[in-house]
């Protein structure tokens, strides 16, 4: 029964239409996405006793916020030491473990929520649901660079544009079902997980079912592989095991980390920086439009920017990121110096954008160096640069700016050192792409495609 | 039913199964985002 989920029964007949898989993709990437809107349930969940008002029993936001960090972590540990077997078990059975432990992680938290057990959610939907967002992150990832030989940055940024694209639509979706099963007796959150969980699963079964990997030595009509090797873009294959001895892989790991870290330290601000920046001039609702504008940015990013890497090549576009990444977050504090709002939102949409494309291009970049034999598992090693960015990111700006206003500084003016610091940080990265080579034969350890 | 229009048809349910929510959640925070420019 369960043999139409091996790999060899996803083998494409011939004629199949590539155009097919990156729905599929997209099926697991829009609903794991899903995670970056989870924050909507914190406020609902610290009132899930008291309902009208927060209850001594109830849950703390500082408890909460827990939920989130866990799921983050999880991800990238599941990605890290589930890639191996992903790569195995092919796309199918991967996703669905991915659509299994996701749904069910909103199912377990459910519970939890209905129990009022803190430790319930934390194990559902930080745990287990966690290990479903890093299976499904990295399982249609080789998928679409082996339909995609041609423009594989843009198969994947597509795939990871719907990982920016599920919280755009977990995030009004669980404002309506929260809406929909409140009561005079429940704030509709335990309803609201399980309906979730339901939707996901369904949504996620499409890709499952329609996943196709292409027959060996497959190439698209009228693609020629050049004959002439190509600079950055490796002939050999390296294992995930062999890919963690290189120094490329630790480069690339410090030039995931570096970006994100930047990128998600002024992300998390954004709103109140551009309250504070331009006091009495943007309301609370224009911050939170700005937020959603800068989420736009940050999706079409990752499509527009993996897509334009397949002509730019991967190493010139991170260097495009770093390079006018710094000069922008350095700029920032000048356009609030001029009181130019409009000049602002651009500098922070551009930034996004390239924060997004960041994440979108990694994949692409570790099949040029390290072949596709097992990109989907180097990129889960490589993920826990995200994780560990997660946490340093917000750590670090926030710890600079409450030190900041400490010490007498301007709410408004804070915001400053700690652009100039995001931007060292890209100079950083800026040096460590640039000392990403190719990777000496003796590391390709694995039989060419 | 021909292998191009099983193809065909498979492709336009395949994008409308994942574009219509990613549309939907498009437009609900482009929506959202319109409150800047006021």
């Amino acid at each position: 029964m369960f043999k139409f989920l091996d790999r060899e029964q996803t083998v494409a007949k011939p004629g199949y239409n590539r155009w097919l898989v990156p729905p599929a993709a997209l099926s697991i990437h829009l609903a794991i996405g899903q995670v970056y809107a989870f924050s909507v349930f914190n406020l609902p969940m610290t009132k899930l006793i008291g309902i009208s008002h927060a209850a001594p029993d109830d849950w703390k936001l500082t408890t909460l916020g827990w939920i989130f960090s866990l799921a983050i972590v999880t991800l990238g540990l599941s990605a890290a030491f589930g890639g191996k077997w992903v790569e195995k078990a092919g796309p199918r059975k991967a996703m669905l473990a991915s659509a299994c432990c996701f749904s069910g992680g909103f199912l377990v938290a459910a519970l939890g929520v209905k129990l009022h057990s803190i430790l319930l959610v934390y194990l559902g939907y930080g745990v287990l649901g966690g290990v479903g967002l890093g299976l499904g992150y990295v399982s249609p990832v080789k998928t679409l660079i082996t339909w995609f030989p041609d423009r594989p940055g843009m198969a994947t940024g597509m795939a990871i544009m719907g990982f920016g694209g599920g919280a755009m639509i977990g995030s009004p979706m669980s404002v309506a079902l929260m809406d929909h099963y409140k009561s005079a007796t429940s704030m509709g959150v335990w309803e609201s997980f399980l309906a979730m969980g339901l939707i996901y699963f369904a949504f996620m079964l499409w890709g499952v079912v329609t996943v196709r990997v292409p027959q060996a030595g497959w190439v698209p009509g009228g693609f020629v592989p050049s004959a002439k090797p190509q600079k950055l873009v490796t002939s050999g294959q390296v294992s995930a095991d062999n890919a963690i001895r290189t120094r490329q892989f630790y480069c690339l790991w410090m030039v995931l980390f570096l970006n994100v870290t930047a990128g998600i330290g002024v992300l998390g601000q954004a709103s109140a920086m551009i309250q504070e920046m331009f006091k009495g001039r943007i309301t609370p609702a224009a911050a939170a439009g700005f937020v959603g504008l800068l989420s736009l940015f940050n999706m079409g990013g990752r499509f527009l920017w993996s897509s334009a890497s397949d002509y730019l090549g991967r190493k010139l576009t991170y260097s495009i990121y770093f390079a006018l990444g710094a000069v922008l977050y350095a700029f920032t504090p000048t356009t609030g110096h001029l009181g130019s709002v409009g000049l602002f939102v651009a500098t922070y949409a551009v930034i996004m954008s390239m924060y997004g494309g960041g994440f979108a291009t990694i994949p692409a970049y570790l099949r040029d160096i390290f072949g596709t034999a097992q990109v989907s598992a180097i990129h889960g090693r490589l993920l826990l640069a995200w994780s560990a960015a997660g946490v340093a990111g917000p750590v670090l700006v926030n710890y600079i700016r409450e030190y900041q206003v400490t010490h007498g500084v301007a709410p408004a003016q804070s915001y400053s050192s700690t652009m100039y610091l995001m931007a060292g940080l890209l100079v950083l990265g800026f040096l460590s792409n640039h000392l990403v080579t190719e990777v000496e034969h003796r590391f390709h350890d694995l039989a060419t495609a | 039913m021909t292998q191009r229009t099983k193809n065909f048809s498979g492709m336009i349910l395949a994008w409308l199964w994942a574009g219509i929510p990613l549309a939907w959640g498009v437009s609900q925070t482009a929506f959202k985002a319109k409150a800047l420019f006021r």
